[in-house]
């Protein structure tokens, strides 16, 4: 491979990500109020190089992260009905959703895509918390089973980072309905012997935890994640008691045996290789930064006419 | 009777036939009978004139009445040899689900419903019908049982949403409801389900992700409460009137959208005005379902199943 595709190309592909802070040149860090050099707290993944708070990173920044050299290809995702219900709040939904892409240069709040980590094929899948509060319509729906069929297809592990304030209100019950659709996704997975590891990220709620975020072989967490189906100021409403420190975190969760791992954005990469290679019999990876692939990845594929699977036989259903 | 704010004008034409007649049992002689069956009439027109053009809040209160039929009432009626079945075999017992073997047409079944309560004691046991994270796991379990026998599942939802506790959080709300929608989604036999009254996000889902959804006319079934999303889109929970238009919450246009399949229709006045009757429709729609579905191959009910659902969201509502 020649020096542009290892070494140029990453580099490019790390500042195109980088393009959400281009004027801000200091970050207030939410916990500690440290104030970070923008270009420090994107190296360190946008981790509170004082205090360890692990803030938003947009789904591009991830991968750039996550995979070889930064090199990864996005898989295309079928376009959802751009307003099914024809919703108007106080705004028409079709503005929101524009104004969202506009801020983003997102199509929606899951971006898929394929390519190696640690030398590792995988498809990966992770959500957008900008993007609307990385809430769970259509859009996100489509991108999971197009990432479940594309994992299929090259078998390959699916690796997805969760991240939502919860359902796409303004999909009202299509958005309800993500939570089958994407559950099919992880069927597909499951019937076809491929890992399915999810990390939920800050915040994980409602329906989104409550279908694809709690259905992963494995589940990790990212250090002190809210994740719940009910948010804690809907619960304190109900019960009108005050609720315990941590409640609902991600090491909380942890104690309450709902997560098998709480785990550093920053050691995320490596741990997700050592296990997925275990769980396909792979021996074990070169770790730390490597050079995107030596031969470039498959193209991105179209997107395939979704299809349910054949079902397991019968007698044979698994939890 | 139990007036809803939109019928006080039936009440009041109701309330003075009444009241003539009570004269008149007390005052031999005084003949009110054409007086009062005028006002029978009238009241009657009115019925239908309020009941043909509810609006989706007036559907949402229709739908949340307290005299309504519930779970136990259809159970009761519509099947015989009721055996329930109790427990999640892991924490609890929760009342909020009934669930157990039946039959219905002499057809050995498994019925698994949400119970909402009909007067304070059993409201309070039955948790309004708020499931925990047991509730689902027991659903599950029926659900496994059905698979392994081959019997038809049928599933009456009822339910403003699963319970948000701090318990329930705690033994994994969101987990057992991803479950209890996937055990839907896996097992080899018959699932019908219908929404009775309230269709109330995940909790409703868990349950009603099925090879056919019915809906009574009047009932309900959302992403969200209308005041749940006044409060967050509107920053206002008085706006569920236009919340409740918004979100497309009711049977017709759910229909439209494809995501149910069949809408039950109830009598005059909605299912409290006569539930006998609208329990006899229900019986019917169940059977005629079942019919349909009878014979089919596990594999190919499944995959039907899943095919429904992956291709959900392609129909918007008409401009
Ligand atoms: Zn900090």
């Amino acid at each position: 491979m020649n020096w542009i595709s290892n070494y140029v190309r990453p580099k490019i592909n790390s500042l195109f990500s980088r393009r959400e802070v281009p004027e801000n040149l200091w970050t207030k860090c939410p916990e500690c109020g440290t104030m970070l050099f923008h270009r420090e707290l994107a190296d360190n993944l946008n981790v509170c190089t004082t205090c360890d708070h692990h803030m938003a990173i947009t789904p591009r920044a991830r991968f750039a992260a996550l995979f070889d050299g930064g090199v990864f290809h996005e898989i295309a995702v079928t376009e959802p009905l751009p307003d099914p219900l024809q919703f108007r709040d106080q705004k028409r939904y079709p503005d929101r959703l524009r104004a969202a892409q506009r801020e983003t240069g997102e199509k929606g709040a899951m971006l898929v895509a394929e390519g190696e980590m640690g030398r590792t094929p995988i498809v990966a899948a992770a959500q957008d918390f900008s993007f609307m509060a990385g809430s769970m319509g259509m859009q996100v729906g489509n991108a999971i089973i197009a990432g479940a069929q594309r994992a299929v297809k090259l078998k390959r592990p699916f690796v997805l980072f969760s991240a939502a304030g919860g359902a796409r209100m303004q999909e009202g019950i299509l958005s309800l309905m993500q939570m089958p659709r994407s559950t099919i996704a992880v069927q597909m997975l499951k019937e076809a012997g491929l890992p399915y590891i999810v990390v939920l990220t800050h915040p994980t709620t409602g329906g989104v935890t409550a279908s694809y975020a709690m259905l992963g072989d494995v589940q990790i967490a990212e250090p002190n994640a809210l994740i719940c189906f009910a948010g804690p100021r809907v619960i304190e409403q109900t019960i009108r008691e005050k609720l315990p420190e941590g409640f609902q975190r991600a090491e909380y969760l942890l104690d309450h045996g709902m997560l098998d791992r709480v785990t550093h954005r920053k050691a995320m990469k490596d741990e997700l290789v050592t296990i997925l290679r275990m769980l396909t019999g792979q021996p074990p990876a070169v770790k730390g930064e490597l050079p995107s692939p030596p031969e470039p990845a498959e193209p991105d594929a179209a997107p395939e006419q979704s299809s349910a699977p054949e079902p397991a036989p019968k007698g044979d259903a698994k939890a | 009777m139990n007036y809803l704010e939109f019928e006080k004008p039936l009440a009041e034409i109701e309330g003075k036939a009444e009241e003539l007649r009570a004269m008149a049992r007390t005052n031999d002689g005084m003949d009110v009978e054409k007086e009062a069956a005028a006002l029978d009439k009238k009241a009657a027109a009115l019925l239908s004139e309020i009941y043909k053009g509810l609006t989706p809040w007036q559907k949402c209160q229709v739908a949340r009445h307290p005299e309504r039929p519930h779970c136990r009432d259809y159970i009761e009626a519509l099947f015989t040899e009721f055996t329930p079945l109790a427990g999640d075999r892991n924490f609890a017992d929760d009342h909020a689900v009934m669930g157990g073997l039946a039959r219905f047409d002499d057809m050995p079944v498994v019925v698994i419903g949400h119970e909402k309560g009909n007067d304070t004691k059993s409201r309070i046991e039955r948790n309004f019908g708020m499931a925990r994270p047991e509730g689902y796991r027991k659903a599950i379990r029926l659900m496994d049982l059905a698979h392994r026998f081959g019997l038809p599942v049928v599933t009456l939802v009822d339910t403003p949403g699963a319970y948000p506790g701090k318990g329930a959080e705690e033994r994994g709300q969101s987990e057992a409801i991803a479950r209890s929608t996937a055990k839907c989604l896996e097992i080899g036999v018959p699932l019908v389900s219908v929404v009775i009254g309230e269709g109330g996000s995940g909790g409703a889902v868990a349950f009603a992700t099925a090879n056919k959804v019915l809906m009574l006319e009047h009932s309900i079934y959302s992403v969200i409460s209308p005041e749940g999303c006044a409060s967050i889109l509107w920053k206002d929970a008085e706006k569920m009137r236009e919340a409740a238009e918004a979100l497309r919450l009711t049977a017709q246009d759910l229909l439209k959208l494809g995501v149910i399949d069949q809408v039950i229709a109830e009598p005059k006045g909605g299912a409290q005005r006569d539930p006998q009757a609208a329990i006899a429709a229900v019986g019917k729609a169940i059977g005629g379902v079942l019919k349909d579905l009878k014979g089919k191959k596990p594999e190919k009910l499944v995959k039907d199943r899943r095919q429904k659902y992956l291709d959900m969201g392609s129909k918007g509502l008409a401009a």
